[in-house]
């Protein structure tokens, strides 16, 4: 293996400078790139979405804009974060890039189906970009019939077309993992060799795979409802728009766990990284994984307590969201036992896995507050699962992103980012969003409705801490873009492995080589080797 | 498959991911099957949405099943099943080598395939003139029209989803035809081959389930 630090070395970079050379690759790298810049580009602009939401809310009239244009904002908002920057957000991006890298592998299995799944998400965008500068869509990111297939005078079309396309690239991306994983692992790298961050893909991929045709197909219904007039969901002729709640959530609840399950991989990478651990109950975390992608399609029901289903089917669905609770709370009691007497390093990764684990541990407990049927009847709707969803959305799954982004950035430019900085916004980053999400906590307990722009004149002072923590928040997110761009250029060179991590990618150059290894590999030891030190009596 | 055994010959099939084309033919095959769980879920959803409305309006769509030519629809059944025939006969072809053969089984399959669209479009014909055609002119002489628009709605939904499956399935025949052509298979490998057939046999089973739940709910009077 090339141990060669140096800039010269051929790399996925230099090979091919032109337009085409990135515009058709194969290569998984350069793909997660496109990806990268893309998701980067739909978060800028939900994020804009966002900080419009906010500024209404400073003030209880809602002076800013109108109830309208308030509707559509948060639709807006809900629909680029959720479908085009968090579902591809880790996987298409961190696990593109290393899935081949971690197995041993020069690609995925199927290199041009994956740069076919960037055109489509491409596609999808700009149909749900079209509708959005055409004047917007003001449905709610669900799209609950009859509002969506009837009632809605906004660009609701374009807008669900954008989605089923995107789901494609989705569903291609999980397809290409399983195969890469099932068929492509290295000599000698068993499935319990794996690394966690393999097992959550895997676990993410099939969720992927049998979920996202279900949203695919109802979406679909709902626009041809819209177009004829008449449909399925359309209670005029009979037809049942609990149904498409059902279906709906079918996926949409499975696909929270898209988003944070890849996170919960990368912290495992992390934290046994910067403690020089071995993770503490290898094979549990790797079932949890799979068994969270199990229950999670168990549970959509959750989603619908007030909505008229049975009240038996409520509390059959309760008690099935409990058990999610279960492989999450393995997860966080290993990921501290894998601290225990670690030589620990605070690096920005580890902070970033740090804010996960703790931000994820209030929205998991708060879910399970939500998933107690009684319970939720109080604070359906309210700001209290804003804040539950956005503690597991952002305080998870952004959090998990921004640890991994940090972590393996040396491998995928081939140099570090400023460290102090770094460090700096990622604490603005926690301050921020806990200073954002909390009072929201409270401002639902006291029944605060969401999806209003205007609340009386008592709940302003949450409001007003929740829009300066939303600054903060924002602060953190513009400064990593920054420094990362600058050390693009004046970063200090990475070498192979900064950070003495355990895993294939270190062992390879950065920026890897195009086919990422100059020898295939041979895996003689478990995941996580880290030397270990005397654990008893210490 | 040992390398050395492999001639240079067939090292050219081989794709630069792969190490060998024991593991091509593996993924290929792995990945069609994924794609298919995600199709079976794609139609489950409408599956799920006629099971719903069919237990809630068993008469209704006992009544509105009666509007179905079983017919047209029995001889379509019996056109996609030789249709499967072909279809593996092509894959059997291309186990022995005979690139002949894949090529007139595949083309043989494309034709079954197009005739079952052709009697599909003159379903679409009659209801159109029938005024079954919800959302577009709607005119249902029997109890219930809000209801049984539902069920013409599945009908269409379900038959048009599948009817797009076939259409693709053909467009796929198409370009393994032609790679057939070129030369691009041999004894030792022909995955695309087979697993086409696995794309196209599933195209067939889920019209096998069509044909009962939409074609004879009830027996015909």
């Amino acid at each position: 293996m090339s141990t060669s630090g140096s800039e010269n070395h051929t790399n996925y970079l230099n090979d091919g400078y032109g337009v085409k050379s990135w515009l058709l690759t194969t290569d998984h790298k350069r793909i997660a790139i496109l990806y990268m810049i893309s998701i980067t580009l739909f978060f800028m602009i939900g994020g804009f979405f966002a900080l419009v939401i906010r500024l209404t809310l400073l003030s209880p009239n809602g002076t800013l804009v109108s109830a309208d244009t308030y509707n559509k904002m948060f639709t807006m908002h809900g629909v680029t974060m959720i479908f085009f920057f968090l579902i591809p957000s880790i996987p298409a991006v961190l696990g593109n890039f290393l899935v081949p890298m971690m197995i041993g592998a020069r690609d995925l299995a199927f290199p041009k189906l994956n740069l076919l799944s960037w055109y489509i998400y491409v596609l999808g965008g700009i149909f749900t970009l079209s509708a959005m500068v055409l004047g917007g869509v003001d449905t709610g990111w669900t799209f609950y019939t009859p509002l969506s297939s009837g009632y809605s005078h906004t660009n609701v079309v374009p807008t669900v077309i954008g989605v089923f396309i995107v789901g494609f690239s989705s569903i291609l991306t999980g397809l290409n993992f399983i195969v890469t994983i099932h068929k492509m692992r290295a000599p000698g790298l068993t499935w319990f060799r794996l690394p966690l961050f393999i097992w959550a893909h895997y676990a993410t991929s099939v969720i992927q795979v049998l979920g996202t045709p279900v949203i695919a197909v109802t979406l679909a219904l709902v626009g041809f409802e819209r177009i004829t007039g008449v449909g399925i969901f359309d209670p005029n002729i009979g037809g049942d728009p609990i149904l498409f709640q059902h279906l709906f959530w079918f996926y949409s609840h499975p696909a929270v766990y898209i988003m944070v399950l890849p996170s919960m991989g990368i912290v495992s990478e992390v934290v046994t990284c910067f403690s020089q651990r071995k993770l503490f109950g290898y094979r549990q975390m790797a079932f949890a994984s799979m068994a969270i992608a199990v229950f999670g399609f168990l549970v959509w029901g959750h989603h619908m307590f007030v909505s008229g289903q049975s009240v038996y089917a409520g509390m059959a669905f309760s008690a099935l969201s409990f058990l999610v609770a279960i492989p999450s709370a393995v997860k966080v009691f290993n990921w501290t036992a894998t601290l225990y007497k670690g030589t620990i390093r605070f690096n920005t990764p580890m902070l970033y896995a740090f804010g996960f684990i703790g931000l994820f541990t209030i929205g998991g407990l708060t879910g399970i507050v939500l998933a107690t049927l009684p319970v939720d009847v109080h604070v359906h709707d309210t700001y209290f699962v804003i804040a539950h969803f956005h503690y597991i959305m952002v305080g998870g799954a952004v959090m998990g992103y921004m640890a991994g982004l940090h972590f393996w950035w040396p491998k995928i430019t081939g140099k570090l980012y400023p460290e102090g900085l770094a460090k700096f916004s990622a604490l603005t980053l926690f301050v921020g969003f806990n200073l954002t999400f909390f009072p929201q906590f409270i401002l639902g307990y006291l029944g605060m409705p969401r999806r209003y722009h205007i609340y009386p004149p008592e709940f302003q002072v949450l409001n007003v801490l929740s829009t300066a923590g939303a600054s903060i928040l924002g602060l953190g997110y513009i400064i990593p873009f920054f420094y990362f761009m600058w050390s693009l250029r004046k970063g200090k060179v990475a070498g192979n492995n900064p950070w003495n991590a355990k895993g294939l990618e270190w062992l390879t150059t950065s920026p890897p080589p195009t086919f990422n290894f100059d020898k295939t590999p041979v895996v003689t030891e478990e995941a996580y080797a880290y030397p270990e030190e005397d654990l008893v009596g210490g | 498959m040992d390398n050395e055994q492999l001639t240079h010959e067939t090292r050219s099939f081989v794709a630069h991911q792969f190490d060998d084309l024991e593991q091509q033919k593996e993924a290929g095959t792995l990945g069609m099957w994924a794609f298919l769980a995600t199709e079976i879920l794609f139609f489950g959803g409408m599956f799920m949405a006629y099971l719903v409305y069919r237990f809630s309006y068993p008469q209704v769509f006992a009544a509105a099943s009666q509007y179905m030519d079983v017919v047209l629809g029995g001889v379509n059944t019996g056109v996609l099943l030789v249709s499967s025939l072909t279809m593996a006969l092509a894959v059997h072809a291309a186990q022995e080598g005979n690139r002949k053969q894949i090529i007139t089984f595949l083309i043989i399959t494309m034709i079954f395939g197009a005739i079952f669209l052709v009697i599909k479009g003159v379903e679409y014909h009659h209801k159109f003139v029938e005024h079954l055609v919800p959302g577009y002119n709607f005119q249902y002489e029997g109890a219930e029209p809000g209801k049984s628009e539902i069920y013409f709605i599945l009908y269409f939904v379900m038959t048009g989803f599948h009817a797009l499956h076939l259409i693709i399935g053909i467009v796929v025949l198409t370009v393994i035809a032609i790679m057939t052509a070129r030369g691009r298979f041999t004894k030792e490998y022909y995955t695309p081959v087979e697993i086409s057939g696995l794309y196209w046999h599933f195209i067939d089973i889920v019209w096998i389930f069509l044909y009962p739940l939409l074609y004879l709910i009830h027996v015909h009077k």
